[in-house]
């Protein structure tokens, strides 16, 4: 009697395994990582009042957070300032083309300076136009080595001598070159973006061609005896099978490459002075205000989050192109 | 009936390896009729897969070669469907786009579009998959991959199918289903076919011909045994009567006791003895 009453109590107090196990969950996934942030946010502040620089302080998060405000609120003078002037050149125009029908109104662009919020669309635009040239590259000469071995004997020292080459190394030949062989009075797109994006591409090459060529060499053999029994011409045997096959591997390959490209390219701005993050950073550090470091550091915060979010990218990709969806957990 | 289609004409093999060629198989000689189901039965490693990669046009003989229907073989092709062990799936593609594959590489001239919907639904049928025409391989059980792989050899027509160990990765209960679906498709399509096996049930149970292989290197055909057993067969009526058990009999014997495997580490006794050799020479000198 007594034990039947203890077992109702004990079921009444339970709580079902389900609520238990989603607390555990929230906990691990998004109480902990809170808590290792905040740890570093307290150490960082920490750290920062501790280091004493020419230019003051080594900012610490409250002033990174209030350069963002900054950087922001310039940003949104410096678009009332351009909607401005396009305003007063209509208005301009207008007014002369009432005086006198015959004129031609002149339209001029509005020259302001680059915004930080600029910068990171000039810095995406590089680095993926860099990324995918170097895709159109890098996929077919992939797989064309995967599938001879010849080619691959003759190919691979160079690419071996080529990968650790740092951009740094290939930016005043890219410069040379392009100044030599883009010469055009009216330039589509400036020279500085050209040279970036080369370098860009020169550097995330590599491991394209590396992951693909494996992923193509190791096809299942069996599946290569089909193609061979269906009398696959060479064409479809590429389209249907080596493709589909090594899909997984030419992903790994284009991520750890468009790790690489973002890295690249903040040091390939640096120097051909391309108008994205780079010049960004180079330019602060040279101003050297006192809030010069406050903006760097924001700067780097952002070339961070924008490194996290084109990874995430390109695995949501994976994910909606490649058949094997396990390879594209991680 | 009594057409030869297939003659396996005294194939040698030789494979280079670094010291020297090594002879797999020694003057192989079958002729197969149409029609004809014949199993490969030996030890592992005597070459029944060379034999049967040698008629797929895989593997090119060394000496002697094959000839279909007057033609001899020289390079893979659909005519010659194979059915891998393992499937060979590809597992990007759902069952029925894998049956596509094969039927538009074959078909594609031949048949129309709503004819070749229709074929490979036919096939996928003929092996009991029509349930899951649209699932991937890695959703179906290692016998449903295996029913569409003979799905995908069927829908090409060939004239002679060739079945690597069709079965050896199954678990016992899923093998006798395959083994009477099978049978039900060779009732119903004639094929031509050959089988390699390990199992010496399966082998009398399926075929009109056991070829019995010995112990490589250069193994050869030792003998061939004729099941003449009526179809269609019935694994449970069959077991009891004494011309099965014969039949099993002959074929164990010649595996256990004629060609008893002696379990030796191969690499070290040749080490051994080319150090014998060695010896020898040095010696000598």
């Amino acid at each position: 009697m007594s034990s039947t009453l203890i077992h109702k109590l004990g079921n009444n107090t339970d709580i079902p395994t389900s609520v238990i196990a989603f607390v555990t969950n929230a906990f691990q996934q998004v109480v902990i990582p809170i808590l290792g942030i905040f740890v570093f946010l307290v150490l960082w502040s920490f750290a920062a009042k501790n280091i004493e620089t020419s230019l003051g302080n080594f900012p610490g998060p409250g002033e990174v957070w209030k350069q963002f405000g900054g950087l922001y609120s310039e940003h949104i003078t410096e678009r009332e300032k351009e909607e401005a002037f396009y305003q007063r050149q209509e208005e301009r125009n207008a007014k002369k083309l009432a005086k006198n029908p015959d004129y031609i109104a002149k339209k001029r662009k509005y020259t302001g300076k680059e915004t930080f919020l600029d910068q990171i669309i000039t810095s995406l635009i590089t680095v993926m136009s860099g990324f995918f040239l170097a895709a159109i590259i890098a996929i077919p000469l992939g797989i064309a080595i995967g599938l001879s071995k010849t080619l691959n004997t003759a190919v691979n020292p160079i690419i071996q001598i080529f990968k650790p080459v740092s951009p740094l190394a290939w930016l005043p030949l890219v410069t040379m070159v392009v100044s030599a062989l883009y010469v055009s009075a009216d330039p589509i797109v400036p020279k500085s973006f050209i040279n970036s994006m080369i370098t860009v591409t020169l550097c995330c090459l590599w491991p394209m061609v590396i992951n693909t060529s494996v992923g193509v060499a190791s096809i299942n053999k069996d599946l290569v005896n089909v193609s061979r029994v269906l009398k696959l011409p060479p064409l479809s045997h590429i389209r249907k099978i080596v493709i589909p096959a090594s899909i997984p591997m030419i992903f790994t390959g284009m991520r750890l490459s468009l790790g690489i490209a973002w890295m690249v390219l903040i040091a390939a701005e640096m120097l051909a002075q391309n108008p994205g993050l780079g010049k960004f950073v180079w330019d602060e550090f040279q101003n050297g205000s006192s809030n010069s470091l406050g903006r760097i550091m924001a700067a780097v915060l952002v070339i961070g989050f924008v490194g996290f979010l084109l990874d995430r990218a390109m695995l949501q990709v994976q994910r909606f192109i490649s058949w094997d969806k396990e390879s594209a957990t991680r | 009936m009594n057409e030869i289609i297939l003659n396996i004409s005294n194939i040698d093999m030789e494979f280079p390896t670094p010291k020297g060629p090594f002879t797999a198989l020694k003057e192989v000689d079958l002729k197969v009729q149409k029609g004809e189901f014949v199993s490969l039965i030996g030890h592992s490693g005597c070459g029944k897969s060379t034999v049967l990669n040698i008629v797929a046009g895989l593997h090119q003989a060394t000496r002697g070669g094959v000839v279909l229907n007057g033609k001899e073989v020289s390079s893979p092709g659909p005519e010659r469907a194979v059915v891998f062990q393992n499937h060979s799936l590809l597992p990007w593609l759902t069952a029925y786009e894998n049956v596509e594959l094969a039927v538009k590489q074959v078909f594609k001239k031949t048949k129309s579009k709503a004819e070749i919907k229709e074929w490979i639904e036919h096939n996928l049928q003929l092996v009991h998959m029509d349930h899951a025409l649209h699932k991937r391989p890695d959703e179906l059980s290692g016998g449903m991959k295996q029913r569409v792989g003979i799905a995908r050899a069927l829908s090409m027509q060939p004239e002679v199918l060739l079945m690597d160990e069709p079965f050896g990765a199954l678990d016992a209960l899923t093998r006798a289903h395959m083994q009477e679906t099978l049978m039900e498709i060779h009732n119903e399509l004639k094929n031509t076919v050959i089988m390699i096996t390990h199992d010496v049930d399966e082998a009398v149970l399926l075929s009109d011909r056991i070829v019995m292989m010995t112990n490589g290197p250069a193994a050869k055909i030792g003998e061939i045994l004729d099941v003449k057993l009526e179809r269609p067969r019935n694994r449970i009526s069959l077991a009891e009567t004494p011309e099965y058990s014969k039949l099993r009999h002959a074929v164990l014997s010649f595996l256990y006791e004629k060609q008893r495997k002696i379990e030796t580490i191969p690499s070290r006794t040749q080490d051994e003895s080319e150090k014998k050799q060695l010896a020898d020479k040095v010696a000598a000198a």
